[in-house]
């Protein structure tokens, strides 16, 4: 079996949710002949039509706004935003409607729909093209936020969100992307949406991460390792609702945890879980939670996107950190 | 019943403006500007420069000294155009591909090229207090010319707000939004849509059903209209006539420049995935600047020398540019923190400093490594 990248596994899951459903509708800015800025959508249009696999017009609150009408309707809509930096005049339909569909109806109409898009920082793009802003979506309850970070987990998560009879805002590491290659047997097998994946085994401090942050957390993890520190490393991937269970389970292991993000610090999804940890975990901590995550700056252009995003470095010294305490 | 036993309670034209052919022949009556040589001669040179710094910009991109870029190739008369109706008092709010518009109200070169390789600096615009820097988030600033068209008004200053956007753009709830307030207002602003056929890969056909752009402006109540984008002449006048119209308490209009979309989206896109050579090779013949060069040798004497002597003006110009901003030191990363509230809040002193400290101890291992 040919190995795949994070970008190929996304076509793969589409195609096969293609393939299995008629229900499924795969639409967003040049997804169809183009196949994608990123070419997540390559050869869909060809193989499933154009009806299933549309170009929309150049319209993003658009795009969620039909896909809560196909939804509501049975159908499900897989919609791409072409780039998270313009995912926000989505935020109105999805916190207006996405998510109330079911609720407001008490249960008569449902919003069985996944919006995607690229997102965070390190490939050089322009202006607006970089940001990771994954908790605005995590803050709106009724929603489910998913990012994957390996073939594997790009084509199961992504399956189960199509799957999913909720909406679900499927965020996917750009920067990553292309980075590595694993074999994706195409079972049709979805992933569970509601577990932390465990990376790694370790027993003095508790990795917790999630999108192409991973990348720097494992090179933290294995320079670690080399000095003799053992890290338990979590994927957190299902970021609402958050599997606490895992990570308490590793921090009561560890008794020390650091949380590592692209996003800006205040108000992060790594706030959330260091407070859970704070509420259910205090008494298993060796020591002051800490966050390695940007900064509460602008995303900066690309010049200095380095300088702004975690760096193996940083990971390393809030770990030496976490065990200066006894 | 049929349309014939109903009262038709409105109706209207869509009009089109074109004065040099695509063989650089006068077809309509010229306006009184283009009657001097200097004023034609001066768009030509802002078109001519505009392509050096395009071509220029992409080599650069291709050479891996400047991130993604996109260029304005094939349509430099709209920008050009637009600028030169345009007093420098009034306000630009520009996409990504109106260099021709913001050269000509004193952005540098070298500014454009900072910011597509990733510097803010790029954006300080220091030659040009009025204008905001280029918009990515397509239509966003529709609205926002609205709001400067509006504290103008208030004010009663005699100046005018643009805001220049694609044929794409003009999909988005935004612009709609934007324009029917400023008929509902009767702003003084003026909405250029850059017709260039395409959005990334999806062609005007397929973005709208409707039978042209400038109609959109008929839903809110403002006048719309249709101009040759490619005919340098047409374009400053229509523009220049709804500028001033707009300064002098007439109201916004709508114009709808024709022009193509020359080379790909950006140098990260790769347009033959979407449409053919044979297409954009069409559109060759209607280049903008042949089109003024026919006319200017037939009318105003310009020949081989001139043309040879203006490239190579421009040539340098645009590499000292290219030399200024590739000498440009680098900005310390602490700055990322310096332009986010007036003063910076205590509360996140810490992390600056945090950056400060990493940023010199990167620098300083990259100065001994
Ligand atoms: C709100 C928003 N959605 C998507 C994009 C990505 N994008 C950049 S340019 C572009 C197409 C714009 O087409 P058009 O308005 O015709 O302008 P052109 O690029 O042709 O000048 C798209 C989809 C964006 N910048 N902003
Ligand atoms: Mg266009």
């Amino acid at each position: 079996m040919a190995e795949i990248t994070i970008i190929e596994a996304v076509n793969l899951a589409m195609a096969r949710a293609l393939e299995n459903n008629p229900d499924v509708v795969v639409f967003g800015e040049d997804v169809g002949v183009n196949g994608g800025v990123f070419r997540a959508t390559d050869g869909l249009q060809q193989r499933y039509g154009a009806n299933r696999v549309l170009d929309t017009p150049l319209a993003e609150a658009l795009i969620a706004g039909m896909a809560i009408g196909m939804a509501a309707e049975g159908l499900r809509p897989v919609a791409e935003i072409q780039f998270m930096g313009f995912i926000y005049p989505t935020i109105e339909q999805m916190i207006c409607h996405a998510t109330r569909l079911r609720n407001r109806t008490r249960g008569r109409i449902t919003c069985p729909m996944v919006l995607r898009a690229p997102y965070g920082g390190g490939i050089h793009a322009p202006e607006h093209h970089s940001e990771s802003t994954e908790a605005i979506f995590a803050h709106m309850p009724g929603l489910r936020v998913v990012i994957p970070s390996s073939p594997l987990r790009a084509y199961g998560l992504l399956l189960a969100a199509i799957q999913d009879p909720d909406p679900v805002v499927f965020l996917e590491p750009k920067r990553i992307y292309r980075m590595m290659k694993q074999e994706v047997p195409d079972d049709g097998e979805a992933l569970p949406l509601d577990v932390c994946f465990q990376l790694r085994d370790g027993t003095d401090v508790t990795l917790v991460t999630w999108g192409a942050m991973i990348h720097e957390t494992l090179q933290a993890a294995d320079q670690l390792e080399a000095e003799g520190i053992s890290c338990d490393v979590i994927d957190v991937a299902t970021i609402k609702p958050l599997d606490m269970a895992t990570i308490l389970n590793s921090v009561a292991k560890t008794g020390r945890c650091v949380i590592v993000h692209e996003a800006a610090r205040t108000c992060g999804v790594g706030a959330e879980i260091a407070a859970q940890l704070a509420e259910y975990g205090l008494l298993s901590l060796f020591a002051p939670v800490q966050r390695v995550t940007g900064y509460d700056t602008i995303m900066p252009m690309f010049k200095l996107e380095n300088d702004y995003m975690p760096s193996t470095e940083r990971i390393i010294t809030a770990v030496k950190k976490t065990l200066e305490e006894a | 019943m049929t349309n014939e036993d109903k009262k038709c309670v409105a109706q209207f034209e869509i009009h089109y403006t074109q004065l040099l052919n695509q063989q650089g022949e006068l077809v309509g009556a010229l306006p009184e500007f283009a009657a001097s040589a200097e004023a034609l001669i001066a768009l030509y040179r802002t078109m001519v420069q505009t392509r050096t710094f395009d071509t220029q910009a992409i080599a650069l991109q291709r050479t891996g000294k400047l991130g993604t870029y996109s260029s304005s190739i094939g349509q430099e008369a709209v920008s050009v155009g637009i600028g030169s109706a345009m007093r420098f008092e009034d306000v630009l709010l520009p996409t990504y591909r109106e260099y021709g518009a913001q050269f000509q109200r004193g952005v540098e070169m070298s500014e454009i090229l900072r910011y597509w390789g990733g510097d803010e600096r790029g954006m300080a615009y220091h030659a040009q207090p009025h204008d905001k820097a280029i918009t990515v988030p397509i239509a966003t600033h529709v609205p926002q010319c609205a709001g400067i068209a509006y504290a103008m008004k208030l004010r009663k200053q005699p100046r005018v707000a643009v805001c220049v956007l694609g044929d794409g753009a003009t999909s988005k709830g935004d612009f709609y939004e934007g324009i029917n307030v400023a008929g509902a207002w009767h702003l003084p602003m003026v909405i250029v849509v850059t017709n260039n056929q395409w959005a990334i890969s999806v062609p005007r056909e397929v973005q709208t059903h409707a039978q042209t752009l400038a109609q959109k402006a008929i839903a809110a109540g403002i006048p719309g209209e249709q101009v040759d984008g490619n005919d340098v002449i047409a374009m400053r006048h229509v523009m220049a006539n709804a500028v001033e119209k707009a300064r002098t308490g007439g109201g916004p209009t709508l114009i709808e420049a024709i022009t193509f979309r020359m080379h790909d989206h950006t140098t990260a896109d790769d347009a033959s995935r979407y449409r053919k050579q044979a297409v954009v090779d069409q559109h060759k013949l209607l280049d903008p600047i042949d089109r003024l060069r026919k006319y200017l040798i037939q009318h105003h004497d310009w020949d081989d020398a001139k043309e040879t002597a203006l490239l190579e003006a421009c040539t340098i110009e645009v590499e000292a540019a290219v030399r200024s901003y590739l000498d440009t030191p680098p900005a310390p990363p602490e700055s990322m923190f310096d332009y986010l509230y007036e003063t910076l809040p205590d509360a996140l002193q810490p992390q600056r400093d945090e950056v400060e400290s990493l940023g010199k101890l990167k620098r300083g291992g990259d100065h001994n490594g």
